[in-house]
Parts: structure tokens; sequence; C-alpha cells
């Protein structure tokens, strides 16, 4: 909402208020500025000049030489301009002037020919485009009216302005309106507020003999106002009027679109203007559309219609929908002599939803679905016709339409100050909040905790009682407010599942694993890319219905894909290393179609490549983590069946019953389809697992006494041999005094039969009573290795 | 014998001082004073001595023994300092050449600083609660407050799944679960992802986050919200922040309003971050609308309270001057590396 605050100035006396803090102040009151941008800056030097003389240029076939009477003198100006004529009364950047751009005026000569200054377009005073006039766009600033030559420009179009921007809430559509914005204004400053005074001076015969109405749908029509004006003059508005509604935004057209639209800026309020020429049978009809009924807007678009959408019609066919956008055969030209002026009150719920359906949005329409007082329509027709009559451009005719069955009347609400002052935390005086309250046109009745506030009927946002806690808070001034805090103790603390996780990430991070965060949605692509078979339950998923776009229309059932995606981003990018994990939710669907909420479980996914980094450097990272964990007694067993992993390097992580997750190194298939050339390792761990099994408690052992004694053991088995079956019969026979064992070298080559490895490894023994001897930790040996010899058929190396 | 031992004695010097090296040293100290040592062989022939002589030899030879015994010693010292300085000497490495070892791994932007806004908020009383991303159009909207035909509910806005459950929009539907489940007094924060059908660009990313807060029990006042969300700032952006609320409009609350921090690039002066204006607007707020509490089971007459929300992803772009909203969701890891 565009705000010039000379047109605020016409109903509330602001004259002495810097505009820094008629911005600030605004805002503290509850009107968010956007923006405060001065009229026409860094203009300078452009004054009102008359055109006296054109000659073509004698060097140029596009350019003109004008003699421009500038008040003190003629100067002679070159153009490029088209759009001048004798007699124009145009803006002359004089020498040493100054442009909206930037650009400085100087003397010069255009092809020879002397040019001591520039006619100006409305661009170059400081206009953006969207506003310039047609008749001015591709050209000079041509002033409507005469003005006394040589005057400061800005003086003449009232441009020593400036121009607020307003963010207007969704609650407040009342101040979608310069008359809004003064109330705002006088609230906030308390000041006395002058509207407009409406009177038309001379009516002319009856409207009856000129119109009818009727409403066939007072549900979608509350009210429905109009006026007749005869004699219609069709030209450009003062320069006055075009230049306001130019500083608040609107382009203008001609007389008659620039007054409904002056009135709409100012009321709020739309109105439309028919030309009555063209209204069959002279009667106009407010009812539901026919079920594909076709009708073409102003725009020259031919509209489908349905019952649901409210139409403006004759006794024939539509010509307007209702709120949104009038017909193109009933609009206003040039040859309308006599207009029909209207303005109603349309149900807001149902414009929007027609609005929608035909997919047009005006300004109108924007209006209508945020709901518009219904007591306004008969005062804005008013008003246009009294500015047709003070611009002289056609005559009133007496009497009006007013269609208005269920009125809207002022409503009362119970407030208690008791309540305010405990909402806010404040100490304010049944006096004070009346105070407030009266300063928003809200009138208070009774005393003590029993007020009754009468709310007038342009704030249909007044409901109940907290709507105007709000109401004395913000003209109180949330600043004044005292800043405190809750009082009463409440404890704060992480859930013990929030501490594993950071406990987790804590972890990961140290065993340098990079955090990263992708998004909850997938591409079902992806999942073809990493093999994933089509009756896979990871397909069973929750679609969007109306998704960005294939690539995020499911929740994804699975961190993979969006890890292998990350990873070979950093590997297209030539990052030597990424060791990454995301801990996220994953979504699994109760019912297809969706019918209840979704599982989302929390999975930890993590992968790596890099410079010597395989798959035992994954697996150390969740070893470790699981060690940090407390969590013991899982398995790592081969998998062999799982389409994206390497069929040799895959793994699950087993855990009594369950599976806690999957490693891998990544199937070379599925490095392909993700442009990788090296390996890439990946796990996925089912984090709510995690989260039941992990202690974080532990309990101290004492630290050994007695020495410790290590034995080397090195065996010959057949390749196939897992070392967990090796280990699971050492650990088994070690009995109580074998404290660890490290796998330290596996070896195939010399000395060792095609399909043989030797497996070495260091067994360290200890008592916690006593230093062992020599015999007591051979004979643990003997039968570790005896054990090892009759089940592994190992040899001793 | 006299002449013998002060021979040895001399000879000794001559010897030790001439070492350079610790086995040397101790080889001498065998040759003189060990078992075959020239002066225990010596030694050996006292009893050969006159009974009057014995007691004067005797008395010098152990003279002679110590002394020997003290020049071994102390050349003993000199010699090791010396080896010590060789030893150092060859030993100069390039101190300048970079160090080695493992880097550690960093957590992503947005959950560093989203750790320091749960810390601030612990350190308050509020504990963390967390909630569905897939949600119902009730908990997401209907129950707050939120208008049936509010713009925010369009296709054009929200993801659908289908009439009933789309993806929450904010993390708000958290503070209802909490409120219908937990009785009074409830402090919670509760962060989050979040979604709304933005097309991605520098600044619009399907995907964001929000940490909101919720405070419920008797005698929650505006005046409470102002002073928490002021000791937040605080203790986020450091003791000098400013904070300036300002009235605004959410479905949820009553009164609503926006808080400004005063930059904390600039201290207020006004720069880029804050495009010149000093202040940077950070998050929305409010007194809880009372049929909001209605809503949730709690009697609005008997209890009060406040809610806000904020956008973690633009605090923290805005923290780390972060331009592209995009880079949190590629995760290169030079990027995540850097913080």
């Amino acid at each position: 909402m565009l705000v010039p605050v000379s047109w605020l100035r016409n109903y509330v006396d602001i004259d002495n208020i810097p505009i820094e803090k008629l911005d600030e102040s605004l805002v503290m009151s509850g009107s968010k500025t956007e923006a405060v941008e001065k009229v026409a800056e860094g203009v300078e030097g452009v004054v009102v000049g008359k055109i006296t003389e054109i000659i073509q240029h004698p060097n140029a076939d596009k350019l003109i030489i004008t003699k421009v009477d500038v008040g003190e003198e003629v100067i002679q100006i070159v153009t490029g301009a088209k759009n001048v004529n004798v007699g124009d009364y145009i803006p002359v950047a004089l020498v040493g002037a100054k442009l909206a751009d930037g650009l400085k005026i100087k003397k010069g000569k255009l092809r020879g020919e002397i040019s001591n200054g520039m006619l100006c377009s409305a661009e170059e005073l400081g206009f953006s485009d969207n506003v310039i006039p047609k008749e001015s766009k591709d050209g000079i600033l041509i002033l409507k009216d005469e003005y006394t030559l040589g005057m400061d420009i800005k003086e003449v179009l009232a441009l020593n302005d400036y121009v607020i921007e307003f963010e207007i809430t969704p609650n407040r559509p009342d101040c979608l309106s310069m008359i809004g914005m003064a109330r705002e204004t006088s609230a906030t400053f308390d000041l006395s507020i002058n509207y407009p005074r409406i009177n038309i001076e001379e009516e002319t015969e009856d409207i009856k003999d000129y119109i009818s109405v009727e409403v066939k749908d007072p549900d979608l029509c509350r009210r429905f106002a109009g006026r007749i004006v005869k004699d219609i003059r069709i030209e450009q508005s003062p320069m006055w009027l075009q230049i306001r509604l130019m500083k608040a935004g609107v382009r203008p057209i001609n007389n008659i679109v620039d007054i409904t639209n002056y009135v709409m800026l100012e009321y709020g309020q739309p109105l439309h203007a028919y030309d009555l020429d063209t209204i069959v049978d002279k009667k106009i009809i407010v009812r539901r559309a026919e079920k594909d009924e076709k009708t073409t807007t102003l725009d020259g678009v031919e509209r489908k219609l349905d019952e649901d959408v409210l139409v403006i019609a004759n006794t024939k066919e539509t010509i307007g929908i209702a709120g949104i956008m009038g017909g193109e055969d009933t609009e206003v030209s040039n040859n309308t002599k006599t207009i029909f002026l209207e303005a109603a009150n349309f149900n807001k719920k149902n414009v929007r939803t027609s609005s929608r359906k035909l997919g047009l949005r005006t300004e109108a329409s924007s209006r209508f679905e945020k709901g518009i007082d219904p007591n306004i329509p008969e005062l804005a027709v008013d008003r246009a016709c009294q500015l047709i009559e003070e611009l002289g451009v056609g005559k009133v005719v007496k009497g009006k339409i007013d269609i208005y069955g269920d009125k809207l009347n002022k409503w009362n609400i119970e407030v208690r100050p008791s309540r305010i002052n405990s909402l806010l935390g404040t100490k304010l005086s049944v006096d004070e909040i009346t105070n407030i309250l009266n300063r928003l046109e809200l009138s208070v009745e009774g005393k003590g905790d029993n007020l009754l506030v009468t709310i007038p009927t342009f704030r249909q946002d007044l409901v109940k009682e907290i709507d105007i806690v709000e109401e004395v808070a913000r003209m109180y001034g949330y600043d004044v407010i005292e800043s405190t805090l809750p009082k009463g103790a409440t404890w704060g603390a992480k859930t013990n599942g929030q501490i594993i996780e950071d406990y987790t990430k804590d972890t990961l991070n140290a065993l340098g694993l990079n955090e990263i965060t992708t998004y909850s949605f997938l591409s079902p692509k992806n999942l073809d890319l990493i093999g994933i078979p089509n009756d896979s339950f990871l397909r069973r998923s929750i679609k969007l219905l109306n998704p960005l776009g294939e690539e995020y229309s499911m929740m994804r059932t699975s961190l993979i894909t969006n890890m292998l995606d990350v990873l070979a981003r950093n590997y297209k990018r030539n990052v030597s290393n990424a060791f990454a994990f995301e801990l996220g939710n994953i979504f699994i669907p109760h019912d297809i179609p969706v019918k209840t909420l979704p599982i989302e479980k929390k999975m930890l996914t993590l992968g790596m490549y890099g410079e010597d980094i395989n798959f035992f450097s994954l697996k150390g990272v969740i070893e470790e983590l699981l060690n940090r964990l407390g969590i013991a007694n899982y398995d790592f067993e081969p998998e062999k069946t799982h389409l994206s992993f390497h069929p040799g390097r895959c793994a699950n992580i087993v855990y009594g019953n369950h599976i806690l997750g999957t490693i891998g190194e990544v199937h070379p298939d599925v490095l392909e389809n993700f442009g990788f050339d090296n390996r890439v390792y990946i796990a996925d761990i089912d984090f709510n697992i995690i989260l039941q099994i992990t202690i974080l408690d532990r309990i101290y052992k004492p630290l050994p006494k007695y020495p410790a004694t290590s034995r080397d053991i090195a065996i010959i088995v057949k390749e196939e041999v897992y070392s967990k079956v090796a280990e699971d019969i050492i650990l088994k026979n070690g009995g109580s005094i074998l404290e660890s064992y490290t796998l330290f070298d596996v070896y195939r080559g010399k000395q060792i039969s095609e399909g043989y490895k030797s497996m070495a490894y260091s067994l360290t023994f200890r008592a916690a009573d006593k230093t062992l001897t020599d015999e007591e930790v051979n004979k643990v040996y003997d039968k570790i290795l005896s054990e090892l010899k009759s089940k592994l058929n190992a040899e001793l190396r | 014998m006299k002449e013998q031992l002060l021979e040895i004695l001399e000879k000794a010097k001559n010897h030790i001082e001439s070492t350079k090296t610790l086995n040397e040293l101790e080889q001498f100290r065998v040759n003189y004073l060990g078992k075959k040592g020239e002066l225990t062989v010596l030694l050996r022939e006292m009893g050969k001595l006159s009974k009057e002589e014995r007691p004067v030899i005797g008395k010098l030879a152990n003279e002679v023994r110590t002394s020997i015994e003290n020049l071994l010693e102390e050349n003993k010292a000199v010699i090791k300092e010396k080896e010590k300085n060789a030893r150092l000497e060859s030993e100069v490495i390039d101190v300048t050449m970079s160090g080695k070892a493992r880097k550690v791994g960093n957590r992503h932007p947005l959950t560093l600083v989203l750790d320091e806004i749960k810390r601030v908020f612990i350190g308050m009383g509020y504990k963390i609660a967390e909630g569905p991303e897939v949600e119902t159009v009730y908990h997401n909207f209907d129950a707050l407050n939120h208008p049936k035909d509010h713009p925010a509910r369009d296709f054009s806005d929200t993801f659908y799944i289908n009439d009933d459950i789309l993806l929450r929009t904010q993390t708000s539907p958290v503070q209802i679960r909490v409120m219908k489940k937990t009785k009074p007094p409830i402090r919670i924060i509760s962060p989050g992802r979040c979604f709304r059908s933005d097309e991605i660009d520098a600044t619009h990313s399907p995907m964001f986050h929000q940490v909101e807060g919720l405070v419920i029990d008797r005698n929650i006042t505006l005046g409470d919200l102002k002073g928490t969300l002021d000791t937040f700032a605080k203790r986020l952006f450091g003791v000098n922040t400013r904070t300036k609320f300002r009235p605004h409009y959410f479905p949820f609350t009553e009164p609503s309003g926006e808080v400004d921090v005063s930059c904390f690039k600039c201290s207020g002066e006004g720069c880029k971050i804050c495009k010149g204006s000093g202040w940077i607007e950070i998050l929305g707020c409010g007194m809880v609308h009372p049929e909001v509490l209605k809503e949730c089971g709690i009697d609005p007459e008997l209890y009060s309270g406040f809610a806000f929300g904020m956008g973690l992803d633009r605090i923290t772009m805005l923290k780390y001057e972060i331009e592209d909203i995009r880079l949190f969701f590629e995760n290169d890891m030079r990027f995540i590396e850097q913080f």
C-alpha cells in the first residue's frame, strides 16, 4: 500500500511531524513500513515551459528544434521526442538541472544546433514505467493544464513529497485505503481526523428513468449501490489527480477511470463504471452465472463460468464478473455519454473462490476477498460523483440505486480492564484505556471492570475481548511495556534421546565425518539408481499431491540416495576426500492411499570416499561409535544380496534379533549411475534401535595390578574362513585370563598354498590377582591352538 | 709404593682428561679401579709393607682412589653434556613444516546455530519438543486459529499429501501437540524442518528450518515475552544487542509482534547485512490466542502464555554472512568444513 504523505495530510494535520518520526511512530503502532521514498528524488532545476515553435532539424531526420518559453526567456532545445506540439506545457530541465537518474544537464549542440536544456519525460522526474500514462510513456510528459512558466515543476506537480509503502497485514483490509491509514495516523498521534465532505451540488432528472437493478442472490451481494452520470466528457484527468495516482502506484487512464481508482484508493471501495448505452433493456441483474455460461472480460479474454460465480448481467447476458472484472462490451470508451457507477459489497469468500477458479486476480477482487465495510459503497459512489462534478466532466442524475438488505450495524464487545492489564503486564487505568480506544474511534461505556466497547463497521477485525487487548497494547506502545521474565521455576534439559543424538554427532565429528542436511523428499528415479527392485518396501512411499517437480515428489524412505547425491556432487567438484553422515527421518506409510500420519523413523546414514579409504575405514567408524554408545554384542554378518552394494563387500550389523543396519562398498553399477570413478562406502543404520539400546552410563573397572603376558599365534586356514569364526574359538577357549586379541596380519603368497591364508593374532593374557606363570599361559594357549586346529583344520604357521 | 701410587694417579689424570666418550671412560674405570685394575692390583701388595708404612700408604691409596673416582665423575658429566649437545644439534627439524593430524568433522552450520539457541533456552528452563514433519491439516492450521480461507493453506503455498495431511509449514503444530498432552507450566522450544511450496533460489527453499518457543503458565504477560526475547537476543548475539518490538499480526497469537535486533555485524551503525537500517528482523511472536488455548484444553481465563518463532536458516545466513540458502543443502565438504 503506497501512501503519499501529501494525500494523508488532507485528512490529518501532520505538517509538523518530520517524516522519520511519522515512519517510526506508525511502525510502532502497528503499521509496518516497507520503505519511505522521496518523490522525484534528485530532481533539481526542472521548470514549466511552453513550446512556442517547432522546426525540423536541418541535419537530422529524427530530431526537431523547439523554442521553449520558460518565463524569463525563450530557449532553444533540440529533442528526439515525437509527442510534442506547439502550445504544449512540458517540464524543462534547464542547464545545470539534475534528473532522477543523476544526469546533469549541460549546454550543448546536437548535430550543429544549439540545445540549452532538455524536455523531460515522467521517468526522468523519477516515476517508474508502470505508472506513466500511455500518452506520455515513450515521450515527454505533457502537462494537461496551464501553469505559470518558469515555475519549479516540483512545486507545480506537488513532487516535494514522500511516499510511504506500508505492509498491510491480512486482518486490516480497512488500512488498504488513504482513509484507513489516516485513521491509524490520527490514533497514533492523537490528532483529529477530517473526513472528506461529500456533497453533490446539482442533480437533474431521475435515476428511475435510466436504470433498474435487481439483486437475485443477496447472500453473495450484500449491498449494491450506484448512480447515473450523464453528459460525460472523457478526457485526461487534471495533473493533480494524475500525479496523485502515480505517486500511489496507479497509472492514469482517463478522468472517469481515474476517479474510480482515486475513490478506491481513498476509501478502499472498488467502483465500476458501465457505459449505460450498452446495457440492454437498461436493467442490471446480479445473479449466479449459468452452467457453462461464457463472457468476455474487459481484458479481451473469454471466460467460462459456473453456477458458483456471481455475475452482473442485463436481461440477456452477463456484462461483468462481480467484484472481479467488468465486461468488454460495457466498458467505458471515449464515446461514452452516460455512465452507471457501481459500488457494491460482494461476499469475500465467493469472490476469492471465483477469482482462483478463473485464474483472474484484480485490484478489485483482492480487496473484496479481504473484506470491505458494507457501509461504504454509498459514500464511495457519492464521492466519485462529487469529483466528476468538480471536474466539470459530467452531470449527476438525481437519486440513487441502493439495495442493502442485511445491514451491518455497530456491535459491542465486553472488555475487562483487569484482563488487559494482566495480559500486558501493565497497570492502565480505565481512563487511559478509554482514551486509547477513543483515539481509534471505538466508544467506551460502563465503568470499573465492565466496559462495553462499541465497534465501528470499518473494524470488522475487532470481534473479541482479546482484539481490544491488542488495540490497547499497540497504541499504548510495545516499547513502553516493561520487560519482565516469567515467574516460577521450570527446569530445562534435553531428553535422553536428544543427548544420545548429540553424543552420536560428537563421536562422528571426532572420527572425521561432517554432518550433512538433505531434503526430506526425493525423486523416485533415484531409487532406480541404487538398484531398488520394483516390489521393494522402499517404494511404498508418501507421495505429494503438488510437488515442485518429479524429483521432489516422494517423502524419502531411505537416506542413501541423498547421501550418494551429496558425495557425487563433492566428487564432481574434485573434493578429494568426503566423509559425511546425516541423521534424519524417513517416512513409512501405514496405509496406501495414505489415511493416517506415517511412521517417521530416524536413520543414521554414513558415507565415505577418498585416499586410503576402504570398507574397514567405515567399519571402524561404526565400531567406535557403537563402542562409545555402550553397545556391544553385535556382529557383522556377510550380506550378499543387497543390490546397492558389492556382493562380496557388504555386511549386516546384527544385534540379537535386530538388524541395526547395513554397511558396504557401493555396487559398481550404482557408482556408475551416480558418476563415480572411485569406490564409495555407505552405511545405513536404524537410529530408533540405537536409541533403545544405547548405554551411556559407565562403571569403573580397577586398573590392572599385575603384568600382562603376550603370545602371538599365526595359523594357516582356508581362504573362506572368516576371522570372526577363528576369533569366536579364541574367545571361547581363552578362559578368564585372555584379556584381548588383535588380528595383526593377514598374509597370502609365498610359502602359503593357493586358497589358503595366514592369520596372525596377538593374544594378551592377564590375571587380576597374580602374575601369570608361563605354564598357566601355555596351557590356555595350547588349548586355543588345538581347538583352532580341530575346528578350522588350521595349521600353525 | 708411594711413587707408584702417585704415578698411577698422574697417568689416570692424563688418560681421563683425554677421553671423548662414555664408553672409553668406563674402560678406564675398569683399567684402574676394576678387580684387575692397576690400583687394585697394586693395593694387593699392601701386605708386604711394614706396620708403620701401611696406614700412611693406605691413606694415600684411598686418596688416589677418591681422586680417580672424582675425575671419572667430573669427566662423565662433561662428556654427557657434550654428547647431548651433539645429539640436539644433529636432530634439528624444520618446525615450519605443517603438522599432521586427522581432521575432525564438523557439524552442519544449521546445527551449530541451533545448538547455540538450544543452549540459551535450556539455560532459561526450556525443554526441547519434537514433532512429525508430515502433519495433519488440523494441527498445522485449524487448531492454530488459521481462517479456513487463509492463503497459506493454498495448494500453491503448502505441500499436501491429501485433504487432511500435509507437510508442516511451521513447527507450531508441535506446540499444539505439547499443549494437548501437557499440563502447564509449559516451557518448550520446538526446532525442526518445515516445508513450503517455494521454487528453489538463493533465498527460497521448499525445505527450511524453524525454531519456535512456547511458554504457558499463570499470569504470563506480554512484558514477560519482551523480557524473554530480549534476554535470548543478548545471549545469542551479544550483551550489547538491543531489541525492538513492533506490533504485527498472526492468527495464532494476539497481541502479536515482530522483533528486530540491533545489527550484530555493525552494532546498529548500518551495513550491508542490515541494509543500512541498523536493525535486523529475526522473529515473530505474540500472546497465545485464547482460541488456541481453548482448542488445546487449556482455560484461557486461568492460564496465559506466549509463543515465538524464528527462521533458523535466515539467522544462520545472517550470522555467517552466507548469501545463498542452497549452500545448506548442497553439502559441499569445503562449505561445511568452514564452520
